[in-house]
């Protein structure tokens, strides 16, 4: 396995003066694929909202390394020119900015450069075609009427537009149907490669059969209670979380 | 995380700002008395029609209360305005012979270079006369006459006569017999029926002189079957006293025709903007209404259309914006006064800094206008805690055969959208900006293009180093 990317290192994380992680320890390197399960409210989107530098949460203690480089206090389009990505479990809809303009917006911003159009425009096409998105989405208000799994496929259309060196999709493969969960698999594959490494939040087991996880951590009462390979996944799916509740206490 | 927060007392409205020497022919007195208005008839070798007209206006005036809501007037002070001043030159139809300090002023706001490009005649007011006017020959083949008032009054007075503050009398509020009594400068369009003008025609009002006031009227007529754009763009350099404008618009469209009438106003902050707009549209004639107000210290404007006629439709898409100390009362008014007749407002309004911009607006059916249709939707962004919007739609509905749609939204802008925008490596500056932007989009692009550009500079310049 490759380089280290990112580290995180005992965190403990505030929200509304509530504490919900409690000394997270999580470790990924590049061409790592890691998923993260875990009962609803065990801290999983506070995990990936505060990597992402969400100002709604506030570290208390520990730290946040990515590619050796303390990132606890950089703001949130910092942490993305960095290379860090974030597939939003509910985008927003945002009226008014058309999908290409997001991104076109994103890659002046992340590169620095202006941007050659036809190239982009041709590179936009092939990513749309791969999510099986009419060409027409591009000029669409972002995430404004789009159905849910849309949404979700929106979400990785942009992640391979902007080709991050670390992508959290944050449930990015519930409320799709089996095709779309394809179709968003297939997506996630073509980006996948030894120099990047993807961090997967889910509750189904669908999206992993195509994306082989090389790390299944499970997390509990705001820490990471066991970590295994991909055969943990059947053990939850057979059995639930009740078996690591008793880690979660100690 | 601590960030810092930087706040812009003023903006730097560049080359709005810029203040040209008060220079003028002849300046009327400060205040408002028949003497000065007699001076001023004088000054203008009106008619003695128009001299009686002037006086009766400034009666009535001085019988009415200001309006009683609404915005506080009470900075006013009419013995504090000078109403009438007169630039020293002549109207010209020769840019090159316009004086210079005028010209530049006007090139740094891109007139003459609009007119080059993308216009079929220019007008521009500097402060209270017309200073050039130009149509292109192919027009005035047609038959279109774009004039300032003056010429008009003089050339066309039968037709003047006949229309003249008929629509919009001086008895209907303090502020249009204040026009009365001293109206000058303005454009006159007359387009005949059946031409269609196919690229706009543009006037600008430019108010230099500190403590006056600018009273211009503009009265178009556009006889049936015709079609004709219109663009009206508004600005002035910030003093410390303050300034006033109260123009009154007169638009009749006849049987069949098409009135757009495009407005930017980015009047300085020290402005109060009580101006007076009103359409008259018979059988089957359209008035598309679209408005910008970003200037101003106090706006009241409700542009109001009347369907007289059958089949006869109204549109309004307006934008609000208010800045620091800004309050900007803003809306549209339609009469259906007649069976078959449609009407859509749609309006937008933004407000940060402790601006307030209200949206107020009236729809009136008439017990005749059966089978109308309305609709209103109006939305308001305001930028911070601060800032305050409201939305006052008043529904007037004396027959049931219509079909009403309202929808009225007021909001603040997400944090969940920022954070969204920045994870995608966008700052929060911008990310701001583009979600501002994206709010102003719909009625952005119904602006004339250089006034969209306008408005998408002024969003970034407002939310520049105001973020927190």
């Amino acid at each position: 396995m490759g380089d280290r990317l990112l580290d995180i290192k005992d965190i403990h994380v505030e929200a509304d003066g509530t504490e919900i992680l409690k000394g997270l320890n999580l470790s990924v390197n590049k061409g790592e694929v890691h998923v993260i399960m875990g009962p609803n409210g065990a801290g999983k989107s506070t995990l990936v909202n505060v990597i992402m530098g969400h100002p709604k949460y506030k570290i208390t203690s520990g730290d946040i390394i990515f590619e050796n480089e303390k990132i606890n206090d950089l703001k949130t389009d910092e942490r993305a020119k960095k290379g860090i990505f974030l597939s939003f479990q509910t985008p927003e809809e945002v009226p008014g900015i058309t999908v290409e303009g997001l991104l076109r917006s994103s890659r002046t911003s992340i590169t620095g450069k202006p941007i050659k159009l036809m190239a982009f425009r041709k590179e936009l096409k092939e990513k749309l075609e791969i999510l099986q998105f009419d060409e027409s989405y591009a000029s669409r208000y972002l995430n404004v009427g789009f159905s849910g799994g849309e949404k979700k496929k929106n979400e990785i259309i942009q992640m391979m537009m902007i080709n991050p060196k670390l992508a959290i999709l944050d449930e990015t493969d519930s409320g799709l149907d089996v095709d779309a969960v394809k179709i968003v698999s297939k997506g996630v594959n073509k980006f996948k490669n030894e120099n990047n490494a993807i961090v997967i939040i889910t509750h189904n087991s669908k999206i992993l059969e195509d994306l082989k996880p090389d790390f299944v951590h499970v997390i509990l009462k705001g820490k990471v209670v066991k970590t295994g390979d991909a055969s943990l996944i059947d053990e939850i799916n057979n059995n639930g979380f009740a078996e690591f509740k008793e880690a979660a206490l100690s | 995380m601590e960030r810092k927060k930087t706040f812009i007392e003023d903006l730097d409205r560049g080359f709005y700002d810029i203040k040209n020497k008060d220079i003028y022919s002849y300046k009327a007195d400060k205040g408002l008395t028949k003497e000065i208005i007699l001076n001023i008839s004088k000054e203008k070798n009106d008619p003695e029609w128009m001299r009686d007209f002037r006086l009766k206006s400034l009666e009535i005036y001085n019988n009415m209360e200001l309006p009683t809501w609404g915005p506080s007037l009470d900075e006013l002070d009419m013995d504090n305005i000078v109403t009438y001043v007169k630039p020293n030159t002549q109207m010209k139809g020769n840019w090159n012979e316009v004086p210079e300090d005028i010209k530049d002023t006007f090139e740094k706001l891109g007139i003459p270079k609009a007119e080059r490009e993308s216009l079929a005649g220019v007008g521009a007011q500097y402060d209270s006369e017309v200073v050039y006017h130009s149509i292109k020959e192919e027009l005035v083949k047609q038959g279109i006459v774009y004039t300032d008032m003056e010429t008009a009054l003089r050339e066309y007075e039968d037709i003047v006569k006949e229309y003249f503050m008929k629509l919009v009398p001086p008895n209907d509020h303090k502020f249009v017999a204040l026009h009365g009594a001293v109206w000058s400068g303005g454009s006159f369009v007359y387009v005949p029926e059946g031409v269609d003008v196919e690229i706009p025609l543009q006037s600008y009002f430019r108010l230099n002189s500190p403590g006056a006031g600018q009273f211009e009227h503009t009265l178009i007529i556009v006889e049936k079957g015709a079609r004709l754009h219109f663009i009206e763009g508004c600005s002035a350099p910030k003093y410390n006293v303050t300034n006033l404008h109260a123009g009154c618009v007169e638009l009749y469209v006849k049987e069949g025709a098409t009135l757009r009438y495009s407005t930017i106003e980015n009047w300085s902050r020290n402005m109060l903007n009580l101006n007076t707009k009103r359409a008259v549209v018979e059988k089957n004639g359209t008035i598309e209404w679209v408005s910008g107000s970003f200037g101003s210290k106090i706006s009241m404007l409700y542009p109001m259309s009347i369907l007289k006629g059958e089949g006869a439709k109204a549109e309004f898409t307006g934008i609000t914006f208010a800045g620091k100390g800004q309050h900007l009362d803003t809306g549209a008014k339609v009469v259906h006064a007649a069976p078959y007749t449609s009407s859509a407002i749609n309006t937008k309004s933004i407000s940060k800094s402790g601006g307030v911009a209200i949206y107020r607006g009236a729809v009136k059916i008439t017990p005749n206008a059966h089978h109308t249709k309305a609709s209103v939707s109006c939305e308001s962004l305001m930028l911070d805690d601060i800032s305050r919007s409201d939305t006052l739609p008043v529904l007037d509905i004396l027959n049931d055969e219509v079909d009403i749609g309202h929808e009225a939204k007021i909001g603040r802008i997400s944090d969940e959208a920022i954070f969204y925008l920045m994870s995608r490596g966008i700052s929060e500056e911008e990310a701001k900006a583009m979600i501002v932007r994206g709010f102003a989009e719909p009625i952005a692009k119904e602006l004339p293009l250089e006034y969209a550009v306008e408005m998408n500079n002024l969003i970034n310049l407002e939310l520049e180093g105001s973020i927190g």
